[in-house]
């Protein structure tokens, strides 16, 4: 009865909604996993504060919303500052590192950084930070399956843009991968 | 009748409540939609409007909700399986069509997506605070039939249950939906069109002279219809009428008429109502929910039975008509029962009518907002169980 609380934090246009898609996606249609996803977002279309909570789990989900994640992902400062104190015990935070600064985490956090939008506009597009993001949770966190974090990708971007996202997916996996690996 | 193929939206798909519920409606056979934009609610007929084209029918977005509530009346009379979707400001300005189409006997779908409330309230959250309204917010007596869906795979399968029941019985079918499972995003499983059951209108075999618009036969309480176009010279009145469909201001007429339009659903009540129970047999306590709420509640159940509660939860997926017989039964047995709602006291009222005071009836009331928080759920419990 495994189950996994997940918050995913940034600004309006950074595409936190779709990084949350991409993981319910992969957990309820590729992994054969319960995946719930609810999102939040203020009445501007960019640029608010934004997030998605993404319960995942091996049994049937009853209460949907996420109090206190077991990871946290963040892409602002300010989704750092607003959701760092829900973080539990002992769990673990994904952020932006050029654009947070984690201090003052809940005891026993593991914190792992990558500089998403830099990667994403080495690969041409900024857009696809988020991309990124999705790859280095799927690399640090290995809750769910390569393939079907893959199919998620592949299934929830643009027609046209899948070559660009699957190598934003890949960078971000291989550069979690390799502080997992470090630590 | 299975569904028609082009409507069937076939696989697995990760999919929010809204959505879902415009998958469900396109595969109940809905061609036809009329509607006003309101938030939780949009995304359901956007959807609709984008998909429509591909599958054969008609979305018009109309100047309000009242505008919409009539358009579909229009469409239903035209042969087609209608609906529209609003939240709480919406479904206000819609009552007094709601009415028309109880005493015309119009098969249409009202898909309401709760928000909190009153007036504008709180366009972006969740209440179900809409519960008391759909079922007496038209003036005089009529009965309808109302769904509470609480995931997104049952905003794809009871959506079709609806349209089948506002065929069966000829009556406006609301559809209570929240914010939360219609924002809530979660698998869903669309199956095979040959493999949904769809319930045809049902079409008079009577000639044009015979047919008499609201004659019933052969003991039914639901009279056939016939469609604009098909030659027949009919008319359909919101005053009292007769058989004919003409205007009898007497009453006799008023009597036959709202008689019937209440028997019709409240006489086969025990046909109609859907409750899913969970060791309700024997419990001392049993919690009644219906919605988002139920998933709230039965994590509060699992709670208090690791604490040693005998408690049951009854889960009303039909929250009209009420299963007034079966709470009644449950009470002989039953030392109280636990109502959470988010609203201050709806569903509750109907729960306390049927015990009739042989238990107790807790109301946990939430004005809405959020869900509640499961510990209050499981406080309230343990407490009736004291």
């Amino acid at each position: 009865m495994a189950k996994t609380e997940i918050r995913i934090g940034g600004l309006g246009g950074q595409g936190v909604i779709l990084s949350g898609i991409i993981i319910g996606k992969a957990a309820a249609i590729y992994d054969g996993k319960h995946s719930t996803l609810i999102q939040a977002f203020g009445p501007e279309a960019r640029g608010s504060a934004c997030s998605a909570q993404v319960t995942v789990s091996d049994a049937p989900i009853g209460y949907p919303y996420v109090k206190n994640p077991d990871i946290l992902v963040v892409m602002s400062r300010d989704a750092f500052v607003q959701f760092a104190p829900t973080l539990k015990d002992n769990g673990l935070l994904l952020y932006e590192e050029e654009l947070v600064e984690p201090s003052g985490l809940p005891a026993g956090v593991r914190a792992y950084g990558v500089p998403a939008t830099r990667f994403a506009e080495e690969l041409g597009r900024r857009l696809v930070l988020n991309i990124v993001m999705v790859g280095f949770f799927a690399g640090v966190t290995g809750l769910l399956s390569y393939s079907a974090m893959e199919k998620a990708v592949l299934a929830s971007v643009p027609r046209g843009t899948e070559d660009l996202n699957l190598r934003a997916f890949k960078r971000g996996y291989e550069h979690g991968q390799a502080l997992v690996a470090r630590a | 009748m299975k569904a028609d193929p082009r409507g069937v939206l076939t696989g697995i798909h990760f999919m929010d409540g809204d959505h879902a519920a415009c998958e469900g409606a396109l595969a109940a056979g809905c061609r036809f939609a009329a509607g006003y934009p309101i938030t939780p609610s949009t995304e359901v007929v956007e959807r609709f409007a984008a998909r429509i084209p591909t599958v054969g029918g008609v979305f018009i977005q109309m100047e309000d909700e009242l505008a919409s509530s009539i358009a579909i009346q229009g469409g239903a009379w035209a042969g087609h399986k209608v609906m529209t979707v609003t939240s709480g400001p919406g479904l206000s300005l819609m009552m007094e069509h709601v009415g028309l189409a109880a005493i015309t006997e119009t098969p249409c779908v009202i898909v309401d997506v709760q928000r909190g409330g009153p007036s504008t309230g709180l366009p972006t959250l969740p209440a179900q605070a809409d519960m008391m309204q759909v079922r007496w917010g038209s003036h005089g007596d009529y009965s309808i039939i109302a769904l509470s869906p609480n995931s997104p795979q049952e905003c794809f399968d009871l959506l079709i249950k609806a349209f089948n029941l506002a065929e069966e019985y000829r009556v406006p079918v609301f559809f209570m939906m929240d914010e939360v499972v219609g924002h809530m995003t979660e698998r869903v499983v669309i199956p095979e069109a040959s493999e949904i059951e769809v319930v045809e209108r049902k079409w008079t075999r009577k000639k044009p002279g015979e047919y008499r618009p609201f004659e019933c036969e052969d003991g039914s309480l639901v009279p056939s219809m016939v469609k604009a176009g098909d030659g027949y010279r009919i008319h359909i009145t919101g005053l009292t009428h007769d058989e004919r469909g003409y205007p009898a201001m007497n009453v006799a007429a008023q009597d036959k008429l709202v008689r019937r339009l209440k028997d019709k659903v409240d006489l086969l009540r025990d046909r109609i109502v859907d409750v899913r129970e969970d060791g309700v047999d024997g419990a001392d306590v049993v919690v009644v929910s219906y919605g988002i709420t139920s998933r709230i509640a039965g994590a509060a159940v699992e709670a208090a039975r690791a604490r040693g509660v005998r408690v049951g939860h009854m889960r009303l997926v039909i929250t009209w008509p009420f299963p007034s017989g079966r709470i009644a039964e449950v009470a002989k047995t039953a030392r109280a029962f636990v109502v959470p709602e988010l609203n201050m006291g709806q569903m509750v009222i109907e729960v306390e009518r049927a015990v009739c005071g042989r238990a107790s009836v807790r109301c946990v009331p939430h004005a809405g907002g959020t869900v509640h928080d499961p510990d209050v759920i499981l406080d309230a419990i343990m407490e009736a169980a004291r």
